[in-house]
C-alpha cells in the first residue's frame, strides 16, 4: 500500500527526521490561509499516488498568498494519470544548495533490509541505477543488530557529503531505519533529502510503500489507503479477498493460482489478444467466490469475453463447474464465457458445462484461442 | 528416490486442529505420509484426527516421535513463531504453507535459520511430494506419478497443471517441490536444482519461474556453469505490467527489473530449453525422453 507524501513526511517527522513546514488543503481558500501562515512563498504539491507529479505540472512555486490560493485552484481538480487531485500539500518554500538521495528497501537477494544513498537525489533511483550505478552505495543492515553508526556514515562518505552534515545524516538514517521497521514498510525513501541554502538537511519529499501482509498489525497505517488510488473493481475485489489487478485488454481472465493466472493471460497475449486483468480466486475456487469474481470482471465494459481457467485438484472440477453455473445463472451475463476446467473428475465438470452451452476447452493453447476468437465475435 | 522427503519421512503438522490442519491431515495420511504427531499449545495430551498426538510444542512431539520433518499451516500472525520453534526443536526440514508472512519477520526468521541445521521450504508454498512415498503439502497427491522428473516451482497451481500434463503422458516425476512465492524464502531454485542434480533418480527437471526478484537469473548461472541434466523452464508473467503486486507477494517487477523476458533469455542463454506456455512444458520434457 502506498502513502501518500504528505502521510510519508508526517511519518518521517514523528521520528524526528526534519521536514518542510507544511499542511493539506483541499480548496483554494484553504491553500491561501496556509501560505500566509507560512510567509507567503510556498510550494503547492499535488497528492496524488503516481510518479511524474512535477512534469504533469502539478507541483508549482507561489511567490504570494494570491498565487497560491490562484495556483491551489489550477491544481486541485486537474487529472494527472488518470487520477484526480483532491488534495494539495502547501510546504514553506525552500532554497536548495545540493539534492541527495537516501532510501531504505528490502533487498530480496541478500535477505536483508538495504539503505542506499545517492549524490543524485531528485530524480528517480531507478534511472541513477540503469546510467551510473556506481554513484549508489548500499549498506546491509543485519536484523538482530540494526542500523549501526559506521554504516551510515559509509553511505555518508559514499556520497561525498560535506562532513559538517555527518551527525545530521547519520540521524536522519538511523531514524529512517525506524520508520521502515515500525511501519512494516517495503520502500521507505527520502528524494530528495536536501541541503538547504542555510545549510540544514531537510527532507523534502518522502515515500513510504507499506507491506500490505502486514497491515494487519497496523491498523492506523491501514486507515491511511487512499480509496481513490484503485478502481471500483480493485476495492470490490480486495474486499471479497480476491488478488485483482485491472488491465486494459478485452479478455476477462479467472484464474486459480497466482502463478497459472499470470500464465493464462500470457497465452492470451500469444494468441493476439489482450487481457483484461489478473485474477487469481484462491485454490478452492467455491461458488460465492467465483461469483464474486465474475461480477467484479464484468464490471469492466470493455471485456468482450471471459476466459475461466481452473486446475481443480483437491477441489473437483465437478464442484468448481456447478459453482460456475450458479454464478452465470446469478449475473446478467451479456458477453460469451470460454471455460477450461483440468484436473480431477474433468469430464464430468466439463459435461456438466457443455449442457449449459458454455464454450469449453481442453488445452490452454485451446482456450486462450476460442477466448480471443469470442471476443472478436467469431464463434471459433 | 527422490529429494528431501520419502516413505521414511516422520512428520508433525503444527496447527493440527484448524479446519485445514485436519484436512491436509488427513490428505496426507491417505496418501500414505507418515504423520505422527501434531503441535496445538494447550492440547498436549489430546488426540487429534485420526488419532494423531497432540503435543504442547514440537520439543515434545519430537522426543516422543522421532518425527523430523514439520508441516506448517498456522495464521500468518503465529507462523515465524512455528518455524523458529521447529528449528530449535531439531527438526530437518521445515514446511511452511502459510501465506501472507509479513516480509520483515521473514528476514529475521532467514536470518535465525542460516545459524541452525534447519531448511525451510516456502512460506507461501504448496509443500513437497515424493510421488508413490509421502507427500508434505496441500497439493492433490492423486494426480501425480512415481517417476524420474524433479520439478521445482515458485507457483501452485502451474505445477499442478504441469504434473497433470506430465501423468496423462505416462511420464513420472521424482520429487515435486513448490519453493514458494514470496519475496524471503527458505529454499531457492539453485538449492534445488543442486540436489535433482545430485539424486540419480532425476533424470531432468522442471523450472517454473515467475516475474520479480533475481532467483531465475541465479538458476540461469547454476544450469550453465553445474547442470548435467536438462532442464526445461517457463516463466509466468510475460504480460504482468510493473509496479504491481501479480497475487505472490514477491511476484512484482520493480525498477525494471525481474521481468521475464530478461528471466527468459538467460535460461535460454544458459542451455535449458524455455517453454512459451505452460502446454509446452509437457511436450518438451517428452522430446527429451524420446532424443
Amino acid at each position: 500500500m502506498n502513502l501518500h507524501e504528505y502521510q510519508s513526511k508526517r511519518i518521517f517527522a514523528k521520528y524526528g527526521i526534519p521536514i518542510p513546514q507544511g499542511e493539506v488543503a483541499t480548496t483554494p481558500a484553504e491553500a491561501r490561509a496556509i501560505a500566509e501562515r507560512l510567509g507567503g512563498s510556498v510550494v503547492i504539491k499535488s497528492q496524488v499516488l503516481v510518479g511524474g507529479r512535477g512534469k504533469a505540472g502539478g507541483i508549482k512555486v507561489a511567490k504570494s498568498t494570491d498565487d497560491a490560493a490562484a495556483l491551489a485552484s489550477q491544481i486541485l481538480g486537474m487529472k494527472i494519470k488518470g487520477l484526480t487531485v483532491k488534495k494539495v500539500l502547501i510546504d514553506e518554500a525552500a532554497t536548495i544548495a545540493k539534492e541527495i538521495y537516501l532510501g531504505a528497501v528490502l533487498d530480496r537477494a541478500q535477505r536483508r533490509v538495504v539503505l542506499m544513498a545517492s549524490s543524485e537525489g531528485g530524480v528517480e533511483i531507478e534511472e541513477v541505477a540503469k546510467h551510473t550505478p556506481e554513484k549508489i552505495i548500499k549498506v546491509a543492515v543485519h536484523p538482530f543488530l540494526g542500523l549501526r553508526d559506521y554504516q551510515a556514515i559509509e553511505l555518508a562518505d559514499g556520497i561525498g557529503l560535506p562532513k559538517e552534515h555527518l551527525s545530521a545524516f547519520v540521524k536522519i538514517a538511523r531514524a529512517l531505519y525506524q520508520v521502515y521497521l515500525e511501519s512494516d514498510a517495503t520502500l521507505a525513501e527520502i528524494n530528495p533529502l536536501v541541503i538547504t541554502g542555510d545549510n540544514r538537511l531537510i527532507a523534502l519529499d518522502g515515500k513510504i510503500v507499506i507491506d500490505d501482509s502486514a497491515l494487519f498489525r497496523h491498523a492506523d497505517l491501514a486507515e491511511l489507503r487512499d480509496p481513490d488510488a484503485e478502481d471500483a473493481s480493485e476495492r470490490e475485489a480486495r474486499e471479497h479477498d480476491l488478488n485483482y489487478i485491472n488491465l486494459d485488454g478485452e479478455i476477462g481472465c479467472m484464474v486459480n493460482g497466482a502463478g497459472l493466472a499470470m500464465a493464462t493471460m500470457d497465452i492470451v497475449k500469444l494468441y493476439g489478444g489482450n487481457p483484461a486483468n489478473f485474477l487469481d480466486v484462491g485454490g478452492g475456487a467455491t461458488a460465492e467466490k467465483v461469483a464474486a469474481a465474475l461480477r467484479v470482471i464484468l464490471h469492466d465494459t470493455r471485456v468482450k469475453a471471459v476466459l475461466i481457467n481452473i486446475f481443480g485438484g483437491i477441489t473437483r472440477c465437478d464442484e468448481v463447474a456447478r459453482g460456475i453455473l450458479s454464478a452465470i445463472n446469478s449475473l446478467d451475463v451479456k458477453v460469451p464465457f470460454v471455460v477450461r476446467l483440468v484436473g480431477t473428475n474433468e469430464e464430468e465438470g466439463r459435461r456438466i458445462l457443455a449442457d449449459a452451452n458454455l464454450l469449453t476447452a481442453t488445452s490452454l493453447a485451446d482456450a486462450a484461442q476460442k477466448a480471443v476468437a469470442a471476443a472478436k465475435g467469431g464463434n471459433a | 528416490m527422490s529429494i528431501l522427503v520419502d516413505k521414511n519421512t516422520l512428520v508433525v503438522v503444527q496447527g493440527i486442529t484448524g479446519r485445514q490442519g485436519i484436512f491436509h491431515t488427513e490428505q496426507m495420511l491417505d496418501y500414505g505420509t507418515q504423520v505422527v504427531a501434531g503441535v496445538r499449545p494447550g492440547k498436549g495430551g489430546e488426540w487429534a484426527t485420526r488419532n494423531v498426538p497432540i503435543f504442547d510444542t514440537v520439543k515434545d512431539a519430537v522426543a516422543a516421535t522421532g518425527a523430523n520433518t514439520t508441516f506448517i499451516i498456522v495464521p500468518e500472525s503465529s507462523a515465524p513463531d512455528a518455524i523458529i520453534e521447529a528449528a530449535d526443536a531439531g527438526i530437518d526440514l521445515i514446511v511452511c504453507i502459510t501465506e501472507n508472512i509479513p516480509a520483515l519477520d521473514m528476514v529475521k526468521v532467514r536470518a535465525y535459520l542460516d545459524g541452525t541445521h534447519a531448511r525451510l521450504i516456502g512460506p507461501n508454498c504448496p509443500g513437497l511430494i515424493t510421488p508413490g512415498e509421502t507427500k508434505v503439502g496441500i497439493m492433490a497427491g492423486h494426480i501425480h506419478t512415481p517417476g524420474h522428473v524433479g520439478i521445482v516451482s515458485r507457483s501452485g497451481t502451474l505445477t499442478y497443471e504441469v504434473v497433470y500434463a506430465l501423468t496423462a503422458r505416462g511420464i513420472g516425476q521424482s520429487t515435486a517441490i513448490g519453493i514458494g512465492g514470496d519475496p524471503i524464502i527458505g529454499t531457492t531454485f539453485v538449492d534445488v536444482l543442486q540436489m535433482f542434480e545430485d539424486d540419480p533418480a532425476t533424470e531432468q527437471v522442471i523450472l517454473i519461474g515467475e516475474i520479480g526478484g533475481t532467483d531465475e537469473q541465479k538458476a540461469a548461472a547454476f544450469i550453465a556453469d553445474h547442470m548435467t541434466k536438462p532442464v526445461t523452464a517457463f516463466i509466468a508473467g510475460q504480460t504482468a505490467p510493473p509496479g504491481r503486486r501479480m497475487g505472490h507477494a514477491g511476484a512484482i517487477i520493480s525498477g525494471g527489473e525481474g521481468t521475464a523476458a530478461e528471466k527468459m533469455a538467460m535460461l535460454k542463454a544458459a542451455g535449458a530449453q524455455v517453454a512459451r506456455h505452460p502446454d509446452e512444458i509437457a511436450e518438451m520434457v517428452a522430446r527429451n525422453i524420446r532424443d
